[in-house]
């Protein structure tokens, strides 16, 4: 009971002092509103637009034509010409253009053979008769943008002939569940949860108790009968509610504003939501049982935020990560809780089948919370 | 208040040592001090006294030596003691973002003072400590005397039997400093055992008894009155024409502990070996300067100066 009213105590405290701290509160509502703007308009793996430049040896009216055929796909934007193959090298090493598309002489006859175009089907072999067109120089450093222009490799050229389309049967159907629009927020914005919850959680709990001690307060306060685990609990339950503020800030704007689905079961995500804030929360404590002040609990924050962006398949692709960078993932509550907002929110999944997720999420908060009580001592030695 | 545990001693320690890493911080501290009492440490800065005072409130560990407090042991029974005891910290050490009302009303909860209890227990401290017109202003906005009063008022809400201060007065006004060591004797005399460190000599002079503490050891305690009367010197007030030269003719002699400055006359201390200190400086080849020498009563200083002058560079 009297543990209780301490609790109470250290909690009512908090809340006062935040709503004193105008540019605390400030921040918990503006950082997850400012940053899901900024990402969701601004994070886009669909590449569009990419500068790229022409050599143009054929000068015909053929050559003019496929330019436009290709800027018509939105993938690349021609915003130079170049003389010469050494001066398009030149571009794309300056940075001008990522790409560079090469027009030799014989374009036409090239495309006369081309065994979509031209003359029906000659044997697959014959490679005097049937070459490629022209010819894509890529700077391919950044794979993203090389993929994009290796999406144009099979574009169709019916249209150069005004054809009828010769449409090939694939080898595979594919069906795309849960964004069959390819919208690149579907997949950031419940991953926006993700990151700002690490940063916002593991950052206010790590300094919040290491701000007692740099101003003195825990020198009083561990001369009064309140207990270790009654101080981090009363300090900690004020940034529960923060967090799960900001998950609502982050997912109801990500509805309206960039029509995210919420599929799942608000409960089941609720849940989810708040053994990830436990877990980021605790990280914080035991954070401020290393930190010897503030800076050095922002360093720590950042230390674990870094990975818990790129780490997580937040940004990239976990499976595309090799297995010891995967085990690294797998230690990060940030990985975790993505996987389940993502499955909960996007795919209806029943949380049951994601439960070693769960599991995940509460070890790290247990065995966090025993760390930080055990390092976490009443005197000053 | 439950005084009548049957103890006559509030602190008792023996041997007590602390050290961090190779810095000697406490040596072979013995300490007993009696209920109801206001005790005094006194010693310059550095001397040890927030480490005993650390020590006695069991938070830090001994590195040897026994420590009891109001009957617990220290540092086993630190937890139990602590709502016994009330621990006002050099530095101010309540929220500064929180109001004078607030920060009591944060500690009565800790302390398990609800409702009615809590509301009269807080406006009699507010009242009692001349703080009910600052009631809802904020801590850090204070002056100091207005914080420490605060800070005296939060350690003792829980009407701890035992109550330590460290060098409270050090931000505080000569009208505050005495006005607040009304307020102690005020508490001592309902009970409340009081343990105070300092460097001012005149807030030494107050405490029933008080230990001299320099560099971790205790070079002397008693009340003030016995400590000057056991003081190891003679105390001598010349009055001389040129001071400054005389001072430093005098320093240079073994049996000289101190000369110092007060005014147009110099206050010298004679070890008490010499028999009879007026004629030991009229015989010196220098004395003709001397105008007049008179031996006076000692103060707190000289038995300040005269514990400590050993080991000091």
């Amino acid at each position: 009971m009297s543990s209780f009213l301490r609790i109470q105590a250290v909690f009512i405290k908090e809340l006062m002092q935040l709503k004193r701290d105008h540019m605390t509160f400030g921040m918990v509502i503006m950082i997850p509103l400012i940053q899901l703007m900024l990402f969701g308009y601004a994070i886009n793996t669909n590449i569009r637009h990419v500068p790229v430049g022409v050599v143009d040896y054929s000068q015909t009216g053929l050559s003019r034509v496929l330019v436009q055929t290709i800027t018509a796909t939105q993938v690349v934007n021609f915003t130079k010409h170049y003389l010469n193959i050494s001066q398009a090298q030149q571009g794309i090493a300056a940075g001008e253009v990522n790409a560079v598309l090469i027009i030799p002489k014989d374009v036409s006859q090239r495309l006369v053979r081309h065994p979509n175009i031209g003359l029906g089907s000659p044997p697959s072999s014959d490679e005097e008769t049937s070459r490629p067109i022209a010819q894509w120089l890529v700077d391919s450093s950044d794979t993203m943008i090389a993929a994009a222009i290796k999406g144009l490799r099979n574009m169709p050229l019916v249209e150069l002939l005004n054809k009828p389309a010769n449409r090939g049967t694939p080898t595979f159907a594919v069906t795309l569940l849960y964004n069959p629009e390819q919208r690149t927020a579907v997949n950031i914005v419940p991953g926006l949860v993700a990151v700002i919850l690490t940063m916002t959680m593991i950052m206010f709990t790590s300094a919040a108790i290491v701000r007692e001690r740099e101003r003195g307060n825990l020198e009083m306060l561990i001369t009064t009968p309140v207990r270790s685990y009654e101080l981090m609990l009363g300090k900690i339950i004020p940034y529960v509610f923060i967090g799960l503020i900001q998950t609502a800030i982050i997912l109801g704007l990500g509805h309206s504003v960039f029509s995210v689905p919420i599929n799942g079961s608000l409960l089941q995500l609720g849940a989810a939501t708040l053994l990830f804030i436990a877990a980021s929360l605790v990280l914080g404590l035991v954070i401020s049982t290393i930190a010897k002040n503030q800076l050095q609990s922002m360093q720590m924050t950042i230390f674990v935020l870094l990975p818990s962006i790129l780490l997580s398949g937040f940004m990239f692709p976990y499976e595309g990560m090799p297995i010891a960078a995967q085990y690294i993932a797998e230690a990060l509550p940030a990985t975790h809780f993505m996987r389940l907002i993502r499955g909960i929110v996007l795919r209806d999944v029943d949380v049951f089948n994601m439960r070693f997720d769960l599991y995940w999420l509460l070890v790290f908060t247990c065995a966090g919370l025993l760390v930080a009580s055990l390092r976490f001592k009443k005197n000053l030695d | 208040m439950s005084i009548a545990t049957g103890q006559e001693f509030a602190i008792s320690a023996q041997q007590v040592s602390k050290n961090f890493g190779n810095l000697k911080a406490i040596q072979q501290l013995d300490l007993q001090v009696k209920k109801q009492r206001i005790y005094g440490f006194l010693g310059p800065n550095g001397s040890g006294k927030t480490t005993a005072i650390r020590l006695l409130t069991g938070l830090l560990k001994p590195c040897a030596g026994n420590i009891e407090v109001l009957g617990y042991q220290l540092p086993q029974s630190a937890e139990k003691l602590r709502l016994k005891i009330g621990y006002m910290t050099q530095k101010f050490s309540l929220y500064d973002d929180l109001t004078v009302k607030e920060n009591l009303q944060f500690l009565a909860k800790i302390y398990g003072l609800q409702g009615k209890n809590q509301h009269k227990r807080i406006s009699e401290l507010l009242s009692v400590y001349g703080l009910d017109q600052k009631a809802n202003q904020l801590a850090g906005n204070m002056s100091g005397g207005q914080r420490q009063r605060l800070s005296l008022a939060g350690a003792v809400l829980h009407q701890p039997e035992l109550l330590f201060l460290d060098e409270p007065t050090s931000a505080v006004d000569p009208e505050n400093r005495r006005e607040f060591w009304e307020q102690l004797f005020d508490l001592c005399d309902q009970g409340t055992t009081i343990l105070v460190s300092t460097h001012y000599m005149d807030e030494a002079e107050r405490c029933h008894k008080l230990a001299i503490l320099e560099a971790g050891i205790k070079r002397a305690d008693g009340s003030p009155d016995e400590l000057m009367a056991n003081m190891n010197a003679h105390v001598i007030e010349v009055l001389a024409d040129n001071i400054r030269e005389l001072k430093n003719q005098l320093l240079s002699l073994t049996d000289v502990i101190s000369a110092a400055q007060l005014g147009a006359r110099l206050r010298v201390l004679v070890n008490k070996k010499v028999t009879n200190p007026i004629a030991f400086l009229k015989q010196l080849p220098f004395a003709k300067q001397i105008k007049q020498a008179e031996i006076v009563r000692p103060s707190l200083e000289d038995v300040f100066v005269t514990c400590t002058g050993e080991g000091r560079q």
